[in-house]
């Protein structure tokens, strides 16, 4: 059903797959249902008009001449290892690990089932230029190798789509863990129970009935990462991988024929439909609906000995390599740095650039959450495919590389600024996108609503339809409906959406450097402007300030608002 | 919980537009848009005290602030657009994005060849491009002098050079260059020849200014105050400029600019900010990142005068400009990536 399919630890009771839609249970005909469906037409619209600006732009201007940029087919070739390359390991560490966690018990358990979930407060462009400096030529584990093993020892190749893989499936592999997780204590239990109570070793409950149900989660959890790693443009380009979101690039900054750059980034959109076929596929029909049952969970199976302290170490290695590593590299950094170390947290300044992360992250969450929710609401009260292709469309802009979306805010703005002038209204409208911080959230929104959307639905879908008609039913408007109903039983869910979506809008980077207001400063930005420029010191306060800012709502979110559900 | 938190949401859109709010007060400001940003806040605060005029400043990619410039049309905020690379100022000027200025200071300050002839535009300081080597592996004479480009594709370097990726903008305008000079051909065959050596493609300078350091590699191509800052940490490192073309037409240098906005609000300041910025500026604004002044009057930062005197190629905007594009294909044809 949806692209990236949530089943964050929110999603409890049910459902993973198509939303249940029971036909025989409409209401028709309730008083401001169309209203919601209009409601969501509207956001649609809204949300998409920048990515259609961006098409409609450059196929106008090239004529459909665009101009190719070279070594196109190896492009192309790159992109698809890469994609199934990252997709596959972050199955196999996600999805292992949190079998590993759920099923067995050893020592510090506990403690990594969230511990496993940090590496997502790690942007991906921040541990990308981290790895590089560790792996590369005069970095640290080179030079020892070479003590080592002589000068001319050989070393796996640093600049290489194999490291990049690495370097990704570690940055990413929690998507695929949070999802894998949930879909094990949601589900398996019951099963995995019966299984073994019929005979079954454990392996084999797993192959047999754990696997199955859980790979609508983590193929969803794979397509995330998938299309994570192919809008990413800061991580492949340190490692001088030529992804096609490269190549978009490389037209565009090389030649600055942006409508040639932006034809290029339709072939991205062309990826990003094959992982949403490809995930469709895999998935194939499986529907598992989990009706009633006793959730008590799964009994973990002790670990003893060499296996418990093999379990814990490779938690923790995963942990080492994907967070500790990265995060003490920074730290020596800001500890070294001769200026813009640590005391520049002290600068008032740099309380400014918190705040700015902060508060547009926040207003960024609030705003795709609030759409999601109506979206959702709306879905629940008409249970109609207008709704929900609507929605689809609404959440089109995670597929887009962020450059594309941001190019695409300020060409929409300059079209109603011309319309604007063509209706007498004259003055500074042109620059409503850029004058102010309206451009980037309005980009966020675009670029954000799927995250926050599947998080919200999977919430929503799990209610019985049942409900939301007897509620309708007892005289209850849609709006109270919602107040009353449906957001109190999404809760999980939208706290979920709200912590994702400030999560990326903390680590976003393009979006928010090509469309800031004057003097608006965000910890990403600080981070790059110095990272760019090779001055690995001072960028690390920054790095440092995100990936500390970022874990906290993901500890509150994981130890405080869902452990009693996700995390027993 | 939601309800609090669509309350917080409601007061934080409800006090946006004052915390957005262009924050300046009653000081006459200018607004630069700048692809370069080391250090610029000096140079301004410099110039504000001289002056008292402020300059706001904000950083991006160049081809993401020309878009930028063109989407904001008569709209845009910025007065000034910086950035460092002569390519990039000639397409400002070709979309029409830069107005012409008249001024006698700025005729005397920057010699001709490194500003625009139809004065749109003004290099401010000069970066070169040029040899790095390790002295206990190779010695100046073992460059040729009269092109030491196209002498790093001799045989005798195989598996000894170290360079930086093609997507640098470094990279691409010093190609640019050599198909301006050498034709296309000649500039693919030299960019084959450093291919068929074996160079060893780091991702920035710094990275290959310290792999020659490691052993890595004994030669490479990097931006001359690279070496200049690892230098200013580490005042032993053992990696040495040699002067690329000295017997030829000199090194290849390019400079960081600006030209002031056609749409600029405030036009006379912009141009005020450039003619301090070429001579009382001039070491606040090239020290900090170790470049050469544009303006012959003044003297370098003692550490890069240290580097010695050099020959430089005459700059060609509008090769830069016009020819990356095909620099990208040359190094993407030729496997140099």
């Amino acid at each position: 059903m949806t692209l990236l399919d949530p089943g964050l630890p929110a999603s409890s009771a049910a459902s993973e797959g198509e939303r249940p839609r029971d036909r025989g249970n409409r209401f028709r005909g309730g008083r401001g249902r169309t209203g919601w469906a209009g409601g969501v037409g509207l956001i649609a619209v809204i949300a998409s008009l920048p990515v259609l600006a961006v098409v409609i732009d450059a196929f106008a201007a090239t004529g459909g001449d665009v101009q190719w940029p070279p070594r196109l087919g190896h492009m192309v070739i790159t992109t698809m290892v890469l994609l199934v390359s990252v997709g596959a390991a972050t199955v196999v560490i996600g999805g292992g690990l949190a079998w590993l966690v759920t099923a067995y018990s050893f020592p510090g358990r506990g403690a990594f089932s969230w511990l496993l979930v940090l590496p997502l407060a790690m942007p991906a462009y921040i541990a990308g230029f981290v790895y590089l400096y560790l792996l590369d030529y005069p970095g640290p584990i080179q030079t020892q190798w070479r003590e080592w093993f002589g000068q001319d020892a050989w070393f796996p190749d640093v600049h290489s789509t194999g490291m990049a893989a690495v370097v990704l499936s570690l940055c990413l592999y929690p998507y695929v863990y949070l999802l894998a997780r949930s879909a094990l204590l949601e589900q398996a239990p019951a099963t995995y129970d019966a299984a073994r109570s019929l005979g079954c070793s454990p392996t084999r409950a797993l192959l047999r009935v754990v696997l199955p149900l859980a790979r609508p989660s983590l193929m969803a959890g794979a397509a995330l990462v998938m299309m994570e790693t192919l809008t990413d443009f800061g991580t492949v380009a340190y490692f001088n991988v030529e992804t096609v979101t490269v190549g978009v690039y490389r037209v565009w900054k090389g030649t600055f024929d942006r409508q040639s750059a932006t034809a290029l980034a339709s072939l991205v959109l062309a990826f990003a439909l094959i992982v949403i076929l490809a995930e469709r596929l895999a998935r194939g029909r499986a529907r598992y609906l989990q009706k009633g049952g006793a959730d008590r969970g799964f009994t973990p199976v002790p670990l003893r000995g060499a296996k418990a302290w093999a379990a814990t170490g490779v938690c923790s290695l995963v942990l080492l390599l994907a967070f500790a590593l990265p995060v003490w590299q920074l730290v020596w950094w800001a500890g070294n740095a001769k200026d813009g170390g640590f005391s520049s947290l002290l600068d008032e300044r740099y309380l400014e650039y918190l705040w700015n992360s902060l508060r547009i992250g926040f207003i960024a969450a609030a705003g795709c959450v609030a759409a999601a929710v109506v979206m959702a609401h709306a879905a629940k009260l008409t249970q109609g495919r207008g709704v929900e292709m609507a929605s689809q469309v609404a959440t089109v802009g995670y597929a887009i590389p962020g450059v594309v979306v941001a190019i695409g805010v300020l060409i929409a703005t300059a079209w109603v600024d011309d319309g604007a002038e063509a209706i007498g209204i004259s003055g500074g409208i042109g620059a409503v996108a850029t004058g102010s911080v309206i451009g980037v959230v309005y980009a966020y929104l675009v670029r954000f609503m799927a995250p926050a959307y599947q998080s919200v639905d999977a919430s929503f879908a799990k209610m019985p339809s049942s409900l939301t008609g007897a509620a309708l039913s007892l005289g209850s408007m849609p709006r109270q409906v919602l107040t009353r109903v449906h957001l109190p039983l999404a809760r999980a869910g939208v706290a979920v959406a709200v912590v994702l979506v400030l999560i990326d809008a903390l680590k976003e980077l393009p979006i928010v450097l090509l469309l800031r207001p004057f003097g608006f400063t965000t910890l990403s930005i600080q981070a790059y402007q110095e990272a760019s420029e090779a001055r690995w010191e001072s960028a690390a306060t920054p790095a440092l300030t995100i990936v500390v800012v970022a874990t906290i709502p993901v500890l509150i979110l994981f130890r405080k608002i869902l452990p009693a559900k996700a995390l027993t | 919980m939601y309800r609090k938190f669509f309350g917080v949401a409601a007061v934080l859109s409800l006090l946006l537009p004052v915390l957005v709010g262009c924050g300046s007060d009653d000081k006459e400001t200018i607004r630069v848009y700048s692809g370069r940003h080391y250090d610029l806040e000096g140079a301004f605060n410099g110039f504000a005290k001289d002056t008292g005029i402020n300059v706001e400043f904000l950083y991006g990619s160049d081809a993401e602030l020309l878009e930028r410039i063109k989407a904001e049309g008569e709209d845009t905020p910025a007065d000034l657009y910086m950035t460092v690379d002569a390519g990039n100022l000639w397409l400002a000027a070709k979309d029409d994005l830069l107005q012409p200025i008249t001024s006698p200071t700025l005729d005397d300050a920057v010699p001709e060849g490194l500003r625009d002839p139809q004065d749109r535009w003004v290099g401010l300081s000069m970066r070169a491009r040029t040899v790095m080597y390790n002295p206990d592996k190779a010695q100046p004479s073992d460059f040729d002098s009269t092109d030491s480009y196209a002498g790093l594709d001799d045989p005798k370097w195989k598996g000894r050079l170290c360079g930086r990726t093609a997507d640098s903008s470094y990279m691409q305008s010093l190609v640019a260059q050599m198909i301006d000079q050498h034709g296309r051909d000649k500039a693919l065959e030299i960019v084959k020849g450093w291919v068929a050596n074996d160079t060893k493609i780091l991702t920035d300078d710094v990275t290959v200014l310290k792999t020659i350091d490691a052993g890595g590699c004994d030669v490479a191509l990097t931006n001359h105050y690279y070496l200049a800052r690892v230098l200013a940490d580490d005042s032993d490192f053992p990696v040495k400029p040699f002067w690329a073309n000295q017997d030829g037409d000199g090194v290849h240098v390019n400079i960081s600019g600006a030209g002031v906005l056609k749409n600029a609000d405030n036009a006379p300041a912009a141009q005020k900010l450039l003619e301090w910025l070429a001579t009382t500026g001039q070491n606040a604004f090239c020290d900090g990142n170790y470049e050469y002044p544009v303006n012959p009057d003044v003297k370098p930062d003692a550490l890069i005068e240290g580097f010695g005197t050099y020959e430089f190629a005459p700059i060609n905007a509008e090769a830069y400009g016009s020819l990356n594009a095909e620099a990208i294909k040359v190094m993407s044809e030729a496997g140099y990536r």
